[in-house]
C-alpha cells in the first residue's frame, strides 16, 4: 500500500524562467516522515506540488513506489495532500468532505458514509460530521483535512504547512497528535515546513532547502548538531548559531582576537593560515565571568529572556558572540563575561562547508 | 542516473514514460484541448446567431437593400455611400447627440452613481429595510419591458398620470414637453438594479479592516470613499461603466414611450436606426448606421479599458 | 449628537424618496386590474374579479405565458450550462486571445439585439427553416445572451479559489467531476443570478419572437400584450393591465424564489 518516494534531477522553470528546483535529487524511504524546511520562496510547495502532479516538472523524474509518475495526471499518482488553506469544500459537510475521495471513484453513498465516520471518529470529529467547514475552528478544518486524506488509503501524504494556521498551542498540540497518527498509519510522508522546530520535533528525516537545492538531507539530530554548511547553521536552531571569521595559527584557531582550540571534528584537517569560519550554537558555549583558557571575552551588549535561561550577547572585540546562561548565573549588562565554547560541540566551515573528517 | 543540465530544461519538459505526460498545469487539469471542448458549444451558437448575422450588417451597410421595391430583390454595393449619407444627414448628428445626453444622463449619472448611492446606504444593513429597497429596485429591472413601458405611459398621463396628482401639477405633458428628461429617467428607474447589484458585491470585497483603519485615522465618509473605497472598486465601476453604457448605448425600450417624437426629439441612434430601416425601409442605410454605432461602442470600450489597464 | 441625529434624518429622507421613486410607478399595476373601469388614474380598486374573468377568457392569453415560459426556460438553461462551460474553461485556461475575443462578442451581442438585425436573422431563420420553431427561437436567442453570459459568469469563476479544483484534482476527480462537484455548487448563486438575467430577459423580448414566430398559438405573452394594445385602435385598460399583472407575476415569483434559494446578488462582483 505505501510507497517510497524518489524524485531524480527534479527540475521546476515556471513560465517568466524562474527556476524553483534546479536538478534536485531525493530519495525518501517507504513510511518515512520526511520534513521539507527552508526559507520562503525556497521552492518547497513547488516540490511538494510537483510531486503530487499539479505541476509540471520541467526535467528528471518522479518515481512513487517502482512506478515512475513524472507524466501522470495528479489523481492517478495515488498520493494525497493537504493544502496549507485545507481546500476543504465549503458547500459540504464534514462527512461528505472526508468522504469526497470516495465520492470520485463513484463509492455508493452508504459506504461513504460509513467510512467517514470511521475515520472522523478516529480524529475525533463525530460529533462535527454534519457541519460545513465555515462553522469550524481552524483546529477543527486541520483534522477535517487530515481525515479526508486518511480516506483516500493514498501511498503518501503531502503536507503543506499544515500547521501553519493554527495557534502557537494548537500548533504544539497538533504536532504531537499528526507524528502519533503517521507512526500509526505508517504512510510515507512529505511535510512542509518553514519552522525549524516543527521539522526538528517530527520528522524522522529532513531536508533543507535553499534557492530550489537541497542544502543537507539527515536526521534532525544530524542536521541541528552537525549543519553541512554555513547556510544550514544559520538558518536551524531556535538562536542562531555563532559563525565567526577566524585564521589558523599555530595549530590554534585566532576569532576575534582570541585564541581557541581546534574543535575535535577539524582535528588534523585544518592548514596554518587558512582562512575558516568558526560555528558554535550557543546553546554549545559554557558562559565564565572569570577568563579562562579558549573562551571569547567580552563586555555583555545585550540580555534576552528565554524563559528558563537567558542569551547574553558577548562584544567581543566589536565581533557578537551569543552565550546562553541558565537560570540564576545571569551577568549585567556591562559586565566583563566569557563564552567557552565545547570543543566537541564547535564546528568549522571552509568555503561556507563543513571541515569533517 | 539524473540527466546532466542542458539549456534544453526551459523547452517543453521531456517524453515520460507513460502517455499524457504534457498534462496541463492548470489547476483543474483541462489542457487546451479540453478547454476548447468546454468552449466549443458556446462559441458555435455565437458564431452561427450571432457573428454571422452581424457580420450580414456590416456587409447590408454596402448595399442600397431595402424593405420593399426594385432594390429589395436585387440590392447592389454601393459602398460608402450610406455612411457618407448617414454622415451628411442632420438627423442622424441629431440622434447622435441625443444618445449622448441618453447614456450620459441615465446610465453613467443616473444608473451607475444611484446603484452605488444605494449600496453604500445599505451596505452594512441586514434584515427587512435592505430586502425591500432592494427587492423594489431589481422588480423595476425584471419586469417586461412592454409592462414597464405602459406603467410609465399610465405614471406620466398629462390628466390622470400619478406624477402630476403627486406633484400637484395639471397638464404636463411629460412625455411631450419634455421627452428627453422622461427617457432619462424612466431608464435610471429601469436599469438601476444592475448597478446596485454590482456595487454591493464590490463593497463586500473591500477589506473591513481598511475601512476602520481610515476610520480610526478620523477620515470623514467622504475621504473614506475616495481614499479606500474607491481604489478598491475601480475595476467594478470601469466593467460597470462599460457594460450599461453600451446597453444603454443600444436600448430600444425608449421608442416604447416617445415612439421617437414628439419631432425627433427623442430619437436616439437605436429608435433612429429602426425608424429609417423598418418605418422607411431603407435597411442598408440603417445597416449602415448599425455599423457606426458599433464603432462607437467600440471607441467607447476600447477607452473604458484602457482606463482600467493604467495605474494598475 | 445632533450630527448622529442629522444623520439618521438624512439617512429616512434618502430611503423613503427611493422607495417612493421605485414604487409610485407600480402601483398602477397594483390598481387598473381589480378596477372595474380604470382610467390612468391610481385609485382605490373596488376589487372587482371581472378584469380577470374576461383574461381567463381571451384565446390566446394564457397559452401565451405558457409559451413565454417554454422559451425562457429553454433559453435560460440552455445559456447558463454553455456559459458556465466556456466561462470555466476561459477562466482557468489561457487560451490565446481570449480576452480580446470576449470584448468583441460582447459588442457584437449589442448590435445583433438592435433593430436593424432584424432582417439578415429574419433571413438566416428561413434559409435554416427555423421559422415558428420554438427550437429555433430559443437558439436565436441564446447566441445573443451568451457573450454578455460568458463575461458575467466568468468573473465569478475567477473569484473562486483554485486550491478547491487541485485539491480534488489530487483526489482522482476528472475535469467533468471537478465542474460537477466544487465548480458548480460553488458559483451557484452566479448561475442563479444568470439564469433570471436570462429568463427576465427572454420574458420582455418582444422583437425576436415577433419576427420569427408567426403561429399565433405558439407566440409568447410580448406579443400578445403588444396585440392587445393595438387591436381595436384603442388601448382596453381593463385587459392590459390585468395581462400585465398576469404575465408579471411569474418573474416576480421567480425572482422570490431564486432569491430566498440561493440569494441574488454578484458574489465576489464583476471587475476585470
Ligand atoms: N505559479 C508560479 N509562477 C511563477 N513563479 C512561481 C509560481 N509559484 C511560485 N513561484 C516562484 O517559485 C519560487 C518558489 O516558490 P514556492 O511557492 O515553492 O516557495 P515556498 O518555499 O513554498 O515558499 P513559502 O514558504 O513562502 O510558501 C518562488 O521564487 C516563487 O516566486
Ligand atoms: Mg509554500
Amino acid at each position: 500500500m505505501m510507497a517510497a518516494i524518489e524524485l531524480r534531477g527534479l527540475t521546476k522553470v515556471y513560465p517568466g524562467g524562474v527556476r524553483a528546483l534546479d536538478h534536485l535529487d531525493l530519495a525518501i524511504p517507504d513510511g518515512e516522515f520526511f520534513a521539507l524546511l527552508g526559507p520562503s520562496g525556497c521552492g518547497k510547495t513547488t516540490l511538494l506540488r510537483t510531486i503530487a502532479g499539479l505541476e509540471t516538472a520541467t526535467g528528471g523524474a518522479v518515481v512513487i513506489g517502482d512506478r515512475d509518475v513524472t507524466g501522470v495526471q495528479p489523481g492517478g499518482r495515488n498520493v494525497a495532500m493537504v493544502f496549507q488553506d485545507y481546500a476543504l469544500f465549503p458547500h459540504m459537510d464534514v462527512s461528505d468532505n472526508i468522504a469526497y475521495p470516495l465520492r470520485v471513484k463513484k463509492v455508493a453513498r452508504a459506504a461513504r458514509r460509513a467510512r467517514a465516520a470511521e475515520v472522523g471518529a478516529r480524529l475525533g470529529l463525530e460529533h462535527l460530521m454534519d457541519r460545513r467547514p465555515g462553522r469550524l475552528s481552524g483546529g477543527q478544518q486541520q483534522r477535517v483535512a487530515l481525515a479526508r486524506v486518511m480516506a483516500t488509503q493514498a501511498q503518501a501524504f503531502l503536507f503543506d504547512e499544515p500547521l501553519s494556521n493554527l495557534d502557537a498551542r494548537l500548533r504544539l498540540e497538533a504536532r504531537t497528535f499528526l507524528k502519533k497518527l503517521q507512526r500509526d498509519l505508517g504512510v510515507t510522508t512529505v511535510f512542509v515546513t518553514h519552522d525549524q522546530a516543527e521539522a526538528l520535533a517530527m520528522a524522522d528525516r529532513m531536508a533543507v532547502m535553499e534557492a530550489g537545492h537541497i542544502r543537507q538531507i539527515g536526521t534532525p539530530a544530524e542536521v541541528f548538531r552537525r549543519p553541512a554548511n554555513t547556510f544550514v547553521a544559520a538558518f536551524i536552531g531556535s538562536t542562531p548559531m555563532n559563525l565567526l571569521d577566524g585564521v589558523v595559527r599555530d595549530g590554534r584557531l585566532e576569532v576575534a582576537g582570541c585564541a581557541l582550540p581546534v574543535p575535535s571534528s577539524a582535528e588534523g584537517l585544518l592548514a596554518d593560515g587558512e582562512r575558516i569560519v568558526y560555528g558554535v550554537r550557543p546553546e554549545y558555549n559554557a558562559y565564565a565571568s572569570e577568563p579562562a583558557e579558549g573562551a571569547l571575552g567580552g563586555k555583555v551588549a545585550i540580555m534576552e529572556n528565554l524563559g528558563a535561561s537567558h542569551l547574553v550577547t558577548l562584544d567581543v572585540n566589536e565581533v557578537m558572540v551569543q552565550v546562553v546562561v541558565p537560570e540564576g548565573r545571569e551577568p549585567a549588562v556591562g559586565d566583563q563575561g566569557y563564552a567557552v565554547p565545547r570543543r566537541d560541540r564547535a564546528l568549522v566551515y571552509r568555503d561556507g562547508e563543513l571541515v569533517t573528517g | 542516473m539524473a540527466p546532466p543540465a542542458t539549456p534544453a530544461d526551459l523547452g517543453p519538459p521531456p517524453a515520460g514514460g507513460e502517455r499524457g505526460h504534457r498534462h496541463s498545469v492548470d489547476a483543474a487539469g483541462l489542457g487546451r484541448l479540453r478547454a476548447g471542448a468546454f468552449t466549443a458549444p458556446a462559441l458555435a451558437l455565437i458564431a452561427v446567431f450571432l457573428v454571422f448575422p452581424a457580420l450580414w450588417v456590416l456587409y447590408l451597410g454596402l448595399t442600397d437593400y431595402r424593405l420593399t421595391g426594385v432594390a429589395a430583390a436585387e440590392p447592389r454595393i454601393v459602398g460608402l455611400d450610406n455612411f457618407l449619407a448617414a454622415l451628411a444627414n442632420p438627423r442622424f448628428w441629431g440622434s447622435t447627440w441625443l444618445t449622448v445626453q441618453f447614456v450620459a444622463g441615465s446610465a453613467v449619472a443616473g444608473q451607475a452613481v444611484l446603484g452605488f448611492a444605494i449600496a453604500w446606504l445599505l451596505r452594512d444593513r441586514r434584515g427587512p429595510l435592505r430586502r425591500i429597497v432592494e427587492g423594489l429596485v431589481i422588480l423595476a429591472w425584471i419586469l417586461p419591458s412592454a409592462v414597464v413601458a405602459f406603467l410609465w405611459v399610465a405614471l406620466l398621463d398629462p390628466s390622470d398620470g400619478t406624477l402630476n396628482a403627486v406633484l400637484g401639477l395639471t397638464d404636463v405633458a411629460w412625455l411631450i414637453d419634455h421627452p428627453m428628461l422622461s427617457i432619462i429617467v424612466f431608464n435610471v428607474w429601469r436599469g438601476t438594479a444592475f448597478s446596485m447589484l454590482l456595487y454591493a458585491a464590490a463593497l463586500e470585497s473591500v477589506p473591513p479592516s481598511h475601512l476602520e483603519s481610515a476610520r480610526l485615522a478620523g477620515a470623514s465618509s467622504r475621504r473614506q470613499l475616495r481614499d479606500v473605497v474607491f481604489p478598491h472598486i475601480r475595476g467594478h465601476v470601469l466593467t460597470n461603466l462599460l457594460l450599461i453604457s453600451l446597453w444603454t448605448f443600444n436600448d430600444f425600450t425608449p421608442f416604447m414611450l416617445t415612439a421617437g417624437g414628439p419631432d425627433g426629439r427623442s430619437e436616439v441612434l437605436a429608435v433612429h436606426v429602426y425608424i429609417e430601416a423598418v418605418r422607411n425601409g431603407s435597411l442598408g442605410y440603417g445597416a449602415a448606421i448599425s455599423t457606426i454605432i458599433l464603432l462607437i461602442n467600440l471607441v467607447v470600450a476600447v477607452c473604458y479599458l484602457r482606463l482600467l489597464r493604467s495605474r494598475r | 449628537m445632533t450630527r448622529f441625529a442629522l444623520g439618521r434624518i438624512g439617512f429616512a429622507t434618502l430611503i423613503a424618496v427611493l422607495l417612493a421613486f421605485f414604487t409610485l410607478p407600480l402601483l398602477w399595476l397594483a390598481s387598473a386590474p381589480l378596477t372595474s373601469d380604470p382610467t390612468y388614474k391610481v385609485a382605490a380598486p373596488d376589487l372587482t374579479w371581472e378584469n380577470f374573468r374576461t383574461i381567463l377568457e381571451h384565446p390566446y392569453a394564457l397559452p401565451s405565458l405558457y409559451n413565454s415560459l417554454v422559451l425562457s426556460a429553454g433559453t435560460a438553461l440552455l445559456v447558463v450550462l454553455l456559459a458556465a462551460l466556456a466561462a470555466y474553461a476561459l477562466s482557468r485556461v489561457r487560451l490565446p486571445g481570449r480576452d480580446a475575443l470576449l470584448y468583441v462578442l460582447l459588442l457584437l451581442s449589442s448590435i445583433i439585439t438592435g433593430t436593424a438585425a432584424m432582417v439578415p436573422l429574419f433571413q438566416l431563420a428561413v434559409d435554416l427553416r427555423l421559422i415558428d420553431s420554438r427550437l429555433g427561437l430559443i437558439l436565436i436567442l441564446s447566441g445573443g445572451l451568451l457573450p454578455a453570459a460568458i463575461f458575467m459568469l466568468k468573473d465569478f469563476m475567477d473569484s473562486t479559489p483554485e486550491s478547491y479544483e487541485e485539491s480534488a484534482r489530487v483526489f482522482g476527480a476528472s475535469p467533468l467531476q471537478i465542474v460537477r462537484h466544487v465548480v458548480v455548487p460553488l458559483v451557484r448563486p452566479g448561475l442563479a443570478t444568470i439564469a433570471v438575467w436570462a429568463v427576465a430577459n427572454v420574458w420582455g423580448n418582444f422583437l425576436m419572437p415577433f419576427l420569427l414566430l408567426r403561429d399565433v398559438e405558439k407566440q409568447p405573452a410580448a406579443v400578445i400584450m403588444y396585440t392587445l394594445y393595438t387591436e381595436g385602435g384603442q388601448a382596453d385598460l381593463r385587459l392590459l393591465s390585468t395581462f400585465g399583472l398576469l404575465y408579471s407575476v411569474p418573474v416576480v415569483l421567480m425572482y422570490l424564489i431564486v432569491s430566498r434559494k440561493y440569494g441574488f446578488r454578484f458574489h465576489g462582483g464583476i471587475k476585470r
